[in-house]
């Protein structure tokens, strides 16, 4: 089998306890991303999805365990991962052009800086931030613009993965629906690999080609990789009509109720914790005896 | 009734406070000096010339216009227009202030940046700062041998705490998260200091060359009346032994507009460098 693009590989994670032990995060993680894929991370608080994230960023190693992308090792932040944060990082003395063409100028450093500033406001405007807005400071923006620059800092560098961290925890669900689909756009333009951590169901069926489910920690595991069965392009009201979307957003459900704790604390015994893909389509005839038309089949 | 903003209210209250002062100083004074007897003192040191009480306000706005209308004559040694002392003491503070921040700019970036340049170095710190400027002064005229250089050593002495401590103390406290970012660019070590460093910590960073720059002020005056030659702080203590009080009082108020130009000019600064999170 040939590798993904993105592939995590036995990934572990060990913090001193505080009390002279360790605790395990988690635990021989292994997962992977194929190119132009838009994968979404749900799991409770503090299992670990940031850092994973940091991991996959270069801004934090890993315990054990390594992280190859297009065939490299992950051993450092680089300009070939993007990073949205989740409080925006906006430099604050500066406007969000200057934050957006900043961060072009680093990546093209021999463009001239008409170019750099017209490749700015290009992304800027694929997010509907134009003319006067961008000169404005980030304090002068509300929060849902803020998350717009920093969406389009990230874009406009066309890394080869785009990691989100949580982008629209901190907006109202109006805002937040707008920008989610303002994301998609970007992303169908760009045909960019994305992996976004979220907390909110609904946001990661419209987004996702997959959502990877973790358990809670300690001993936290990617558990599941339920692929969305939904056709693009979607829009939040249409989507809840596919026969598919509440057997999905049933499931995981379910699984943050309830499996989520029940999988948790149990280590590994060295063994490689590789996702069970699940696959649930109700517009197949099911093939499987079972009600809910749940196919499940275990990875490799 | 026109409503005035408070700004206006402000400023007219201002000047009622300096009228209404300025009018009870000048009535003050000719009673005092109906009142005097000469003292054993006063006979010693010329004989009850009225010069030697305190002069009205209506003398020194006089001596003022005077002395701000020739600020840059050039009489000798003993006798400069005000604009030349001034000078003097602006060119000390700013060479030996200026000094200071060369090194306690960059010095304060290593420590904030780098905990172990920070506990290197505390403890040198710690014990330097508390040492008063003016306790400098033997050893530096010992070890410098030149009044001049030795006034803008002190100044560059007690200008350099604060700026150190507060560019450490900046530079330290810049969001892990615009470190990141610019991690995440690919920005070297100089692009990150200089682009997101820099401006992070600037806010503080001026703040401290604010405050520096308010102590030097302070400082000037004391060094210029122990080496003695040029410098406002000399014409105070020049003025003094000639007992013109009336000079004596328009300096010291010349001292105050100075002191509060250079802190409005900080102040204009630390504006540019404000950001709003
Ligand atoms: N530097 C650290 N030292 C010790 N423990 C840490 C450290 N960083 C994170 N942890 C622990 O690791 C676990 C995972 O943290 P992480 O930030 O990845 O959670 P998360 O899944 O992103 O949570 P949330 O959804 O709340 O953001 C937490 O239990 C946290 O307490
Ligand atoms: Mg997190």
């Amino acid at each position: 089998m040939t590798k993904p693009f993105l592939s995590v590989e036995r990934l572990t994670q060990t913090y001193p306890d505080g009390s002279g032990g360790t605790t395990t995060v988690f635990e021989n993680a292994s997962f992977g991303i194929e190119r132009g894929e838009f994968v979404c991370i749900l799991g409770h608080s503090g299992c670990g999805k940031s850092t994973i994230m940091n991991i996959l960023a270069g801004l934090a190693s890993p315990t054990s365990g390594a992280v190859t992308m297009d065939g490299a090792e992950v051993s450092g932040p680089s300009l070939d991962r993007g990073v949205v944060f989740q409080n925006y990082s906006l430099l604050p003395w500066l406007s969000a052009l200057k934050n957006v063409s900043f961060g072009v100028a680093a990546r093209h450093r021999d463009w001239s800086k008409a170019q750099v500033e017209e490749h700015s406001r290009k992304f800027l405007a694929m997010v509907g931030l134009e003319g006067d807005t961008v000169l404005r400071k980030p304090s002068q923006l509300s929060g849902g613009m803020r998350q717009r620059v920093s969406i389009a800092r990230a874009f406009a560098n066309q890394p080869k993965l785009l990691l989100l961290d949580e982008p629209f925890g901190a907006l109202d669900a109006l805002t937040r629906g707008t920008i989610q689909e303002e994301l998609l756009k970007v992303w169908s333009k760009t045909e960019q690999t994305v992996f976004m951590i979220t907390h909110d169901i609904d946001e990661a069926i419209l987004l996702a080609d997959r959502i990877l489910l973790m358990t809670n920690g300690p001993y936290a595991r990617v558990a599941e990789s339920v692929q969305i069965t939904i056709p693009r392009p979607r829009n939040r009201t249409e989507i809840v009509e596919h026969p598919n979307y509440y057997a999905i957003r049933n499931h995981l459900v379910q699984f943050l109720g309830q499996r989520s704790k029940a999988l948790s604390g149990q280590p590994s015994g060295g063994a490689t914790q590789s996702p069970e893909t699940v696959v649930i389509d109700k517009t197949k005839p099911a093939e499987d005896p079972e009600p809910e038309a749940l196919l499940r089949a275990v990875n490799d | 009734m026109v409503a005035l903003s408070i700004n206006q209210r402000g400023a007219l209250l201002s000047a009622l406070i300096l009228i209404v002062g300025l009018l009870f100083w000048e009535a003050a004074i000719p009673e005092q000096q109906l009142a005097s007897e000469m003292t054993e003192y006063e006979r010693l040191m010329g004989g009850g010339a009225p010069r030697a009480a305190i002069p009205p306000p209506s003398d020194i706005l006089a001596k003022a216009w005077e002395e701000l209308s020739n600020p840059f004559y050039d009489a000798g040694p003993n006798d400069k227009g005000i604009g030349i002392q001034i000078g003097y003491s602006i060119y000390r503070v700013l060479s030996g202030y200026f000094l200071a921040a060369l090194v306690a700019i960059p010095l304060g970036f290593l420590i904030g940046m780098s905990p172990v340049a920070y506990r290197a170095l505390n403890p040198f710190i710690q014990v330097l700062r508390p040492i008063s400027p003016l306790a400098w002064m033997p050893l530096a005229l010992f070890v410098i041998r030149d009044s001049e250089a030795s006034a803008i050593f002190v100044i560059f002495i007690c200008s350099i705490w604060p700026m150190l401590l507060n560019t450490a103390f900046g530079v330290a406290a810049v969001r892990q998260d615009w470190v990141n970012v610019a991690r995440t660019h690919e920005l070297g070590p100089f692009r990150t200091a200089f682009q997101v460093i820099l401006p992070a910590a600037a806010p503080t960073i001026v703040t401290g060359m604010r405050i520096s720059i308010g102590i030097a002020w302070l400082v000037i005056v004391a060094a210029e009346m122990l080496v003695g030659g040029t410098g406002i702080g000399y014409y105070v203590w020049n003025e003094w032994n000639n007992l013109d009080l009336t000079s004596v009082i328009f300096s010291i108020l010349m001292i105050g507009v100075v002191g509060m130009l250079l802190d409005t000019a900080f102040g204009a600064l630390q504006r540019l460098v404000a950001y709003a999170e």
